[in-house]
């Protein structure tokens, strides 16, 4: 293959890899306060999707307004999953847990297709899709704009980490019994996270949707959004932006040259075989904390 | 009063290593195989082949799955791919024309290889990680299935099990199925039940408690976790192919994806870990669930006289399904075996429930 054409393959990679990790950060956060690998997070960027839609083509609100309007419902929809499921079940084995986030997943995508039925809907962002050309290669705008969205995203989240409640998420991150002892809210602490985690998976499900559409089909978003994490170490947001990248490049170089060996469709495979080699070589990621295993 | 222990007195160490100490356990045990054992005779044929037979081959399985996860602790979110493996070599021994007793042992063994290629993950990391490996080498698996004609004949074929025979005896009829699931389902129960008064039992549970500290007391976890993974996907891959040969009567990729192995992991769960009974009481509520939310939807909707799109219909039962795993991990984290375990505590020492049990 031509160089011109890998470049351009590994750009429009890496662009996509972003928009993974606008998923991949939801985790992230959520992880990050505590410890909880949410399995739902693919469900919750469908339901975002969904509910920008809902506010936009069925209650008629703009789309400027449909998507905070989707956020804060989402907001408050973390809010709920953290009050009624997740804090009943502190404490217990990783594998209910995990259980839980498995069956939240379940219910959500399965009550998003009752409701509003399985066809998949335009986005209707507005995004041109003219070529866009930058030097020989021709990338996608769509993607463009959501690279540059994640980018925000991602400088927000910064910024929010060097506040005063961002220090106190971080400082429950670290240990929670400590941050208890010196009057931290924990549970409060972990409650936004889980809400924050949903609201950006709004932002997520809008991208994707422009993307592909509004469908079941972005709930699968998960493998990719947790192997993005994990390959970024699962509590480091700027972990999950770097893995994106490379996960996209990956993804895209790889399975551009694994496809006519295999006869088609290995981007699922690149992307497995990824999140093994990850947790089998270095599990706790590129930037992840290692911890230390006493008896 | 049921469960009465006065009398009970253990004069030798056979007795005192009894499974089932208390008599009241043993007739109800009894009992049941009885009616298991007659049940062809006492439901009818739809009920036993569409309740009584799925209901028996999906315990089996989630018992299997119960042997690495409830005793040796170890997520393993990739068992359908396991049961997968078991299947397809099994039928395709039989096509091949092997007996059927040669096949059901192949496929018992590669699934336990390729089950043990789970585990080398398992000697590597644990908890959270291990689960998002087994997940993706279900992934793979299902990759694996779906791309490759000649084990599957392509995504959306189907390959059929050439007719069932054991013992030289071809096995056609409703009841017959019933008995070989049954058999299996009972050896498999027997193995487990006195699994825990084995050694490897007693190494296992060490094992889930705490590997590391299990390792410095002389256990080795490394090899305990081997042949937890190798022992359950023997299981696992036996069982897979009598769901085929007792049940589906061909085999595609479909069956065996990446929500089967959710789904058997509820049966666990939603059972409890490392409990029999819940293993069986699990299976048949997730087996049930998304029959009687369909019933009870369609007649709750046609009481309020709504107009439901059939779309709806359809996701209801799985919405049920969801909120089932949700409600009984936050109600009841230890499952259906504890509630069981609970009443036959109360049971135990009724009607003085201020007894220490």
């Amino acid at each position: 293959m031509e160089a011109v054409f890998v470049l351009e393959l590994a750009a429009n990679g890496a662009l996509t890899g972003l928009l993974y990790s606008l998923v991949a950060i939801g985790l992230v956060l959520i992880y990050k306060s505590s410890s909880v690998p949410n399995l739902a997070q693919g469900a919750l960027t469908m339901m975002g999707a969904y509910l920008v839609l809902a506010f936009a083509q069925q209650a008629g609100a703009p789309l400027w307004l449909a998507i905070p309007l989707a956020m804060v419902a989402m907001f408050g929809a973390g809010l709920a999953i953290e009050r009624v499921a997740l804090r009943q079940l502190a404490g217990r084995p990783i594998v209910m847990i995990l259980m839980l986030t498995l069956g939240i997943d379940i219910f959500l995508r399965a009550t998003i297709m009752a409701i509003w039925g399985g066809t998949s809907r335009p986005m209707g962002l507005g995004v041109s899709y003219d070529p866009l050309f930058v030097g020989p290669l021709l990338i996608s705008r769509v993607h463009l704009i959501g690279a540059s969205i994640t980018v925000g995203v991602f400088l927000v989240f910064l910024f929010f980490f060097r506040t005063r409640l961002g220090i106190r998420l971080r400082a429950i991150s670290d240990d929670y019994t400590a941050s208890w002892s010196v009057g931290i809210p924990v549970e409060g602490g972990i409650a936004l996270s889980w809400a924050l985690a949903a609201a950006v998976a709004t932002v997520g499900g809008v991208l994707w949707g422009e993307v592909q559409g509004v469908d079941q089909a972005l709930s699968f978003l998960l493998l990719k959004a947790l192997t993005v994490a994990v390959l970024g170490g699962l509590d480091s947001v700027g972990g999950a932006v770097l893995a994106g990248i490379l996960l996209g490049v990956l993804e895209n170089v790889v399975s551009a040259y694994l496809d006519p060996l295999v006869g088609g469709g290995s981007r699922d495979l690149v992307v497995a075989a990824v999140l093994i080699l990850t947790v089998m070589i270095r599990p706790h990621g590129l930037f992840g904390r290692h911890d230390i295993e006493r008896v | 009063m049921f469960f009465r222990q006065a009398g009970i007195k253990h004069t030798d160490y056979g007795a005192d290593r009894e499974l089932f100490p208390i008599p009241a356990d043993r007739y109800m045990l009894w009992g049941l195989l009885a009616l298991a054992v007659l049940a062809p005779v006492l439901v009818r044929d739809l009920t036993l082949n569409s309740y009584l037979l799925p209901w028996l081959i999906w315990t089996t399985a989630a018992l299997g799955l119960n042997l690495v996860l409830g005793w040796a602790g170890q997520l393993h979110l990739g068992y359908a791919a396991v049961m997968a493996v078991g299947a397809y070599s099994g039928v395709h021994a039989a096509r091949f024309g092997l007996p059927w007793e040669a096949a059901i042992l192949i496929a018992g063994l590669s699934a336990s290889v390729i089950g043990s290629l789970f585990a080398v993950a398992a000697l590597r990391v644990k908890g959270l990680y291990l689960a998002l490996t087994t997940l993706a080498m279900q992934f793979v698996m299902d990759w694996v299935l779906t791309h490759s004609p000649d084990i599957t004949g392509g995504s959306h074929a189907s390959l059929q099990a050439p007719p069932f025979r054991l013992l030289g005896q071809r096995i056609d009829t409703d009841a017959g199925l019933y008995y070989v699931a049954l058999a299996w389902c009972v050896l498999v129960t027997i193995f487990l039940l006195n699994l825990r008064r084995t050694a490897l039992g007693r190494a296992l549970v060490a094992v889930r408690e705490k590997d590391y500290a299990a390792a410095i007391l002389g256990v080795n976890s490394f090899r305990y976790k081997l042949v937890a993974f190798a022992a359950s996907a023997f299981i696992g891959g036996i069982t897979g192919l009598l769901l085929v040969a007792c049940f589906y009567f061909s085999v595609s990729p479909e069956q065996y994806n990446v929500n089967v192995s959710i789904q058997v992991l509820a049966m666990v769960i939603i059972g409890g870990l490392g409990s029999i009974i819940g293993s069986y009481f699990g299976a048949a509520l997730i087996l049930l669930t998304p029959g009687i939310a369909n019933g009870l939807f369609a007649w709750g909707s046609e009481l309020l006289g709504l107009q439901l799109s059939p779309e709806t219909l359809a996701h209801v039962p799985n919405a049920a399904y969801g909120a089932l795993i949700v409600g009984f991990l936050i109600v009841e984290p230890l499952g259906l075996g504890k509630i069981y375990g609970n009443i036959r505590n109360y049971f135990l020492v009724w009607p003085f429930g201020y007894v220490k049990k």
